[in-house]
């Protein structure tokens, strides 16, 4: 029996390679017709440039941008590589990344690799300004207006109570990696709200998806500049005005989040050999709505990153000319 | 931690009160005085400590690793030790790659073409498993193609290969030592328990540091995780020979190597593979976390759709994993019990095996010179299909079942989780400590006991004793929930031929659809919250303890089955009086293994609001200052393994040892 | 059929097994020694499986060592080949103790001297019947062609021609004793071991191979050393047979000798339910000449078993004479024969 049929088998696939060796000779032929990848500019000397890709879409975008550019107008081969922002800091001082686009704070890692180790480098602002704080979905703003004022929070927050705030109000905070104090301004603000780790960018951006689809309350701490903006428009609660300082001590605070300057990080060696991608990063500038618009062709209209960078790119030429003048 | 070792279990001292009394009646009569205790001492003594607190401990870790990544460039360890391994690591990587998935040298396209490597596997798998699997081979890896990502899969098929060939290049020596020698058994078994249960997170950044960002540092993380399974399963194969063999064998005065490779090796050939099978899936488990270091393939498609929560795509990702799994687990298994070819068929065999090999010689000859071989052609596309599929269904199901699923996941919550996490989280630790102990005494032992002592002291040195507790309440309530689908459809399954055959594949896909794919709608379902933690695990662990009890309930003799039905009993009847307790041996593993697996996902929790141990390693992950702690976190989740599986494993050996 | 001829193929003096931590201090403690096998595990927990066991094998000598389960039989085969290792004691084959031997010596004598069959067979099942019953020429060296060549003429003499590409797996338990047997064969050995190798056989099966054997040993005239728990087997094969009782050795005899002088009660037991006319010989049985005997009747041997002389004694009305060497040693009439036959104690 399975003799019979494997011979069966055998057969027919002898027959169908033979159909397919006679048919398909004709076909192109490998090598002879594309010349493989499109660096065609001047193959000049800007050799490898790897960067570091942090996995938030609003860096995607930096990314893919500073990529492209690299890449079309300077010749360069980029390599990115997707990294956490600890690895990628990591990644300097073992010679594996050149650049950070778009760094927010992040004072141990300053402190390790900029002014202990010495492998890292400032490269300049990005031009955006981070903003981080706590946010009500739009429709909780509308119903209830002066919830935006922190001192209005206790009123509501039985309101926010879940199955993992206990008989408090939930406070919902995120990817680990990012600066928070919130635990400590809970605290310090006597607020009658409880922490929950949700653990990553995906837990609040869903959570906030679902909180205004079911108009069902939700305060969390999220930032700016991010895509998922463009698609709920979250509204910020105003905590007690940041001033210089009052943020100095963790324990302590009780103060809103500074505004950061997202700044550009670049490994000591990269930025002394003082190349043409360098000179690109350095130069590389641009404001929130820039990043907003190619985060959003990335994340909502589902282009790759070197389409979407096209898009920008052909859309500000007088930008791009302005960085490589710089260069 | 698999069913090798077996571990003998002392009769336990009891006192002469409760002696009287069964086994339940003591475990019930442990947990009533702890609930009974808890009252007056609650809230006292808890041991617990801020997410952003560090103890000593934590500090002093952070520091080892800070050394480490400072003196990388110039310590002679990196040098000429790392280094080297990394350089044949990445190189054995891009010659893969450039084999099948990446540019060959100076070619724009790999090596083999997709015509080659579907014509290659297809005949290897022919060769080595049957023309079932052969044809099932073919259709799973042109259905990568028509996915769109066939790149992407070759990608991930170039490091699952390179990883797994390490593996078994060290593992199976390792086993047959393993194997031969009882001390080194048992010095290797708590390495491999270990290898197994620390959470990947931990050491990942580290291995960067190591080995720095690349496909060496992949393929390391990999095969840390997946070479356990190939070499416990080659030693257990190695002792399962059947002695009477060996003693022929020495009777003859065959040397050592020959009693090795003419009796040992060939006789355990069957658990070999089936080790190398575990290991395979272990490896492809790793694909998504091995993308949170620059690993190319699959992995990287579904951690990029997760920024912008593109399940579709992420979904679609996660599908040709799944189908990968699928059809490396059913060549290997077919490969492990093929069946011998009878003496006049051999030489037909032979003739195929040529005229096979030739036709796939001619093939990657294709895949090499023609272009419509070497790309695969843009024009058939299902994996835009899939992707809208995948975003309808999860759209569904957040809008409509949402509901629903938050008034389960409360009542569960206060029902079951929130009580359970009180009496553990808020007991004073010397209670906890007491009960623990207690219940492994009854439940395995003196010996037992001794480990859960030992573990629950380091615990307390970690420094997490509070999150521990945390993460063990979700641990239990997600094991329980585990064994309930056991029993349910593991009894379902091996009562019924044809729900198994329909059924396993969807367990298939449970265990190997990276858990990233369905965090998503998870979060829209649960909320951010433990109990999605607790349905992510459930979904990873559920289908091994079903197959297990599934196969336990097959596996009671066709005769009892008969006698119980010539004795007229319904099939209630028999569920509950034969089958169940007959299979009372897979239960107890089924409840072990599941438990293993719920741990693994701990991690995974960290990410959708489950807080405690898996937030901790997640955090540490993200922060250099938090490492410390991240790695005391990661070692927490070890010891509850060790604990918990030692306790399982000596209350199976000691119902054993009752003779049920 | 030969007993006492020139020197022993094997010569076992005061052989121990002792298993358990400081094994090897029980044999040379006198007080130790003393100790029933309970009495040691109590003290030591130490098991002796083997105590003070000597016996000699002679040249094409069917030896065969009974005893119960846990009697230390399979343990003391074992000891002989050393795949299980002695404690104490001398194991002389062919003026060579074995015992000394390092490992490369007893790898060679394993493969030239001696052979083994086992109770479960020990077969290789990924391999067919010709290349299990070439296994062991494999093991020494033997090329492909004359190793098969040889394994063939094995399988013919066992009577397994037409299954030599079969797979173990495929043959009945009968076949795949055949298989190990013809595998202990193939090497040539000088003596065979053959640890209750029938035992997890059918009866009838049994009975063929125990037929089988005792047709091989005719044909190819090998020592065999024969280890069973079954007392009618170990009559039916044995020249001399060894009884042994929790690791001691009990008794040493032929049959006739078990049977007309059991050592204690426990032999006696073991064979009460033998049929004695079976077993016994006209030596066992013959009385002394009486006076008023007329030996004018039929001459026949001592060894001569009591039922071949049935026919004999009874069909002639006067004693037959017991002669050995032309010596007459005794007589013996219908009285003795029927005494034995109709079960009644002889009285011996």
């Amino acid at each position: 029996m399975t003799v019979i049929r494997t011979r069966r088998l055998a057969v027919a696939a002898t027959a169908t390679i033979t159909a397919l060796a006679l048919t398909a000779c004709g076909g192109a032929k490998v090598g002879a017709t594309s010349s493989g990848g499109g660096s065609s500019a001047q193959a000049a000397n800007c050799g490898t440039f790897n960067l570091a890709v942090n996995p938030w879409v609003g860096y995607e975008a930096d990314a893919a941008v500073v990529a492209y550019v690299a890449e079309k107008n300077l010749g360069c081969k980029v390599t990115k590589k997707n990294l956490k922002e600890q690895i990628s800091w990591q990644g300097f001082g073992t010679g594996e990344v050149d650049a950070v686009l778009e760094n927010w704070g992040h004072p141990e890692l300053v402190k390790q690799y900029i002014d202990e180790q010495k492998t890292a480098v400032d490269a300049g602002q990005t031009g955006n300004k981070g903003i981080i704080g706590w946010y009500v979905p739009p429709w909780m703003a509308t119903q209830y207006p002066d919830i935006t004022d922190w001192k209005n929070l206790n009123k509501y927050a039985s309101m926010f109570k879940t199955s993992e705030s206990g008989d408090k109000g939930q406070l919902l905070d995120g990817d680990p990696s990012y600066v928070t104090n919130d635990a400590a301004l809970v605290k310090n603000l006597k607020l009658d709200f409880k922490v929950v780790e949700g653990g990553s960018e995906t837990a609040l951006i869903q959570s906030f998806r679902q909180a205004e689809a079911k108009k069902t309350p939700l305060l969390a701490y999220f930032y700016e500049p991010q895509w998922f903006l463009n698609e709920v428009k979250l509204v910020k609660v105003n905590l007690p005005p940041y001033t210089t300082g009052c943020d100095a001590d963790p324990a302590k605070v009780a103060c809103d989040y500074p505004p950061y300057d997202l700044n550009k990080v670049v490994s000591k060696k990269f930025a002394d050999a003082n190349g043409p991608a360098y000179k690109l990063v350095k130069a590389f500038n641009w404001t929130n709505e820039d990043q907003n618009s190619v985060a959003r062709s990335i994340a909502v209209d589902k282009l790759t990153d070197d389409q979407a960078a096209k898009k920008w790119v052909d859309a500000n030429p007088d930008k791009v000319k302005a960085w490589l003048a710089q260069g | 931690m698999a069913t090798t070792t077996t571990t003998t279990a002392v009769a336990a001292p009891r006192t002469p009160l409760l002696r009287r009394l069964g086994r339940p009646a003591q475990v019930a009569a442990v947990l009533v005085a702890w609930v009974v205790v808890w009252f007056p001492t609650h809230g006292t003594a808890t041991l617990s400590l801020a997410p952003a607190d560090l103890t000593p401990l934590h500090r002093w870790l952070n520091h080892v690793n800070d050394t480490v990544g400072a003196n990388r460039n110039t310590s002679p360890i990196f040098l000429y030790f790392f280094n080297e391994i990394r350089a044949v690591i990445d190189g054995l990587v891009t010659f893969i790659q450039a084999l099948i998935s990446q540019e060959w040298f100076g070619r724009p396209v790999p090596l083999l073409g997709w015509l080659g490597v579907v014509a290659v596997v297809t005949y290897v798998s022919w060769v080595f498993g049957n023309w079932r699997v052969a044809l099932l081979a073919a259709g799973g890896f042109v259905f990568f193609g028509l996915q769109g990502l066939w790149q992407e899969s070759m990608d991930t098929f170039a490091l699952t290969i390179a990883a797994v060939l390490i593996s078994l290049l060290f593992g199976i020596p390792l086993g047959i030592w393993a194997g031969l020698s009882d001390r080194f058994n048992r010095l290797v078994t708590p390495v491999l328990d270990f290898m197994q249960t620390m959470p990947t997170f931990v050491y990942l950044a580290p291995l960067t540091l190591l080995f720095l960002i690349g496909p060496a540092s992949a393929v390391i993380a990999t095969l840390i995780y997946a070479m356990p399974p190939a070499i416990r399963l080659t030693a257990h194969g190695i002792r399962s020979v059947p002695p009477a063999a060996i003693e022929a064998t020495d009777s003859l005065g065959a040397t050592g190597w020959q009693r090795l490779t003419r009796v040992l090796l060939p006789l355990s050939r069957r658990t070999i593979v089936l080790g190398i099978n575990q290991t395979i899936m272990a490896a492809l488990s790793m694909v998504t976390i091995a993308a949170l270091i620059d690993a190319p393939g699959l992995g990287q498609t579904v951690v990029q759709a997760l920024q912008t929560l593109d399940v579709g795509t992420a979904f679609n990702a996660g599908l040709a994993i799944v189908v990968m799994a699928i059809v490396l687990d059913r060549v290997t298994t077919a490969a492990s019990d093929r069946v011998r070819v009878a003496a006049p068929a051999r030489r037909l065999r032979r003739l195929l095996v040529a005229g096979g090999g030739i036709a796939a010689v001619v093939c990657c000859y294709f895949s090499y010179t023609y272009v419509w071989a070497a790309e695969f052609p843009d024009g058939l596309d299902v994996g835009s299909a899939l992707r809208r599929g995948a975003d309808s269904v999860t759209t569904w199901a957040q809008n409509d079942l949402s509901g629903a699923t938050a008034a389960f996941k409360n009542l569960v919550t206060s029902v079951l989780l929130n009580p359970l996490q009180a009496l553990l989280v808020e007991s004073p630790w010397w209670l906890v400590g007491a009960v623990a102990v207690g219940l492994a005494v009854l439940l395995g032992g003196v010996r037992a006991a001794v480990t859960t002592a030992i573990c629950l002291g380091l615990i307390i040195g970690t420094g997490l004793w509070q999150d521990s507790m945390t993460t063990l309440a979700m641990t239990i309530v997600a094991t329980v929930m585990v064994m309930v689908l056991g029993v349910v459809f593991g009894v379902w399954m091996g009562r019924n031929r044809h729900a198994d055959r329909i059924i396993r594949p969807i367990l298939d896909a449970g265990q190997t659809m990276p858990a990233f794919v369905y965090l998503v709608p998870f979060l829209a379902l649960f909320a951010a919250s433990r109990f999605t933690a607790i349905v992510a695990a459930v979904v990873f662990a559920a289908p091994v303890a079903i197959k297990i009890i599934s196969d336990g309930v097959r596996g009671i003799s066709a005769t009892t089955v008969e006698a119980a039905t010539a004795a007229g009993s319904s099939t209630w009847q028999m569920i509950t009086k034969v089958q169940l307790p007959m299979s009372r041996q897979s239960l107890t593993l089924a409840a072990n293994q599941g438990l293993i697996y719920v741990l693994s996902m701990v991690v995974v929790g960290g990410l959708v609001g489950a807080g405690a141990l898996g937030y901790d390693v997640v955090a540490g992950f993200s922060q250099g200052s938090l490492y410390g702690k991240g790695l005391a976190a990661g070692v927490a989740i070890v010891l509850l393994g060790i604990m918990l599986d030692r306790i399982a494993r000596a209350a199976q050996q000691s119902n054993k040892s009752k003779g049920h | 059929m030969t007993t006492e001829t020139s020197s022993p193929v094997i010569s076992v003096r005061e052989l121990w097994k002792v298993f358990g931590q400081k094994a090897e201090q029980v044999p040379r403690s006198p007080d130790l020694c003393a100790l029933s096998r309970r009495e040691l595990i109590e003290q030591t927990g130490c098991t002796a499986a083997v105590r003070e066991v000597s016996f000699d094998v002679a040249p094409g000598e069917v030896f065969v060592v009974m005893g119960l389960s846990g009697s230390g039989k399979s343990t003391l085969v074992r000891c002989l080949t050393r795949l299980v290792e002695p404690t104490t004691g001398e194991v002389v084959f062919e003026g060579e103790d074995i015992l000394g031997a390092d490992k490369k010596r007893l790898r060679d004598l394993r493969r030239r001297k001696f052979s083994m069959v086992f109770q479960h067979f020990g077969l290789l099942p990924y391999r067919q019947v010709v290349d299990n019953v070439a296994y062991g020429l494999e093991i020494r060296g033997t090329g492909r062609a004359e190793r098969t060549r040889r394994a063939m003429e094995v399988i013919e003499l066992v009577g397994l021609d037409g299954y030599e590409h079969s797979y173990p797996d495929q043959l009945s338990g009968g076949m795949q004793q055949r298989v190990g047997l013809a595998r202990a064969l193939a090497g040539d050995p000088d003596v065979l071991f053959f640890d209750e190798p029938f035992s997890a056989l059918d009866p009838l099966i049994r009975r063929d191979m125990q037929n089988e054997v005792i047709r091989l040993h005719h044909e190819v005239g090998k020592t065999m050393v024969f280890i069973t728990h079954d007392l009618s087997e170990a009559l039916k094969l044995g020249d001399r047979i060894l009884i042994m009782r929790d690791g001691k050795m009990i008794q040493c005899g032929t049959g006739a000798d078990l049977v007309g002088a059991p050592a204690d009660d426990y032999v006696r037991d073991f064979v009460r339910d033998v049929a004695r006319s079976h077993v016994l010989t006209l030596r066992w049985i013959m009385r002394d000449q009486r006076a008023d005997d007329e030996l004018d009747g039929p001459e026949l041997g001592p060894d001569v078993i009591v039922r071949d002389a049935v026919r004999a004694v009874l069909s002639s009305d006067r004693p037959v004479k017991v002669v050995k060497d032309g010596e007459l040693l005794g007589v013996v009439g219908n009285e003795e024969i029927l005494a034995v036959v109709a079960g009644v104690e002889a009285g011996v």
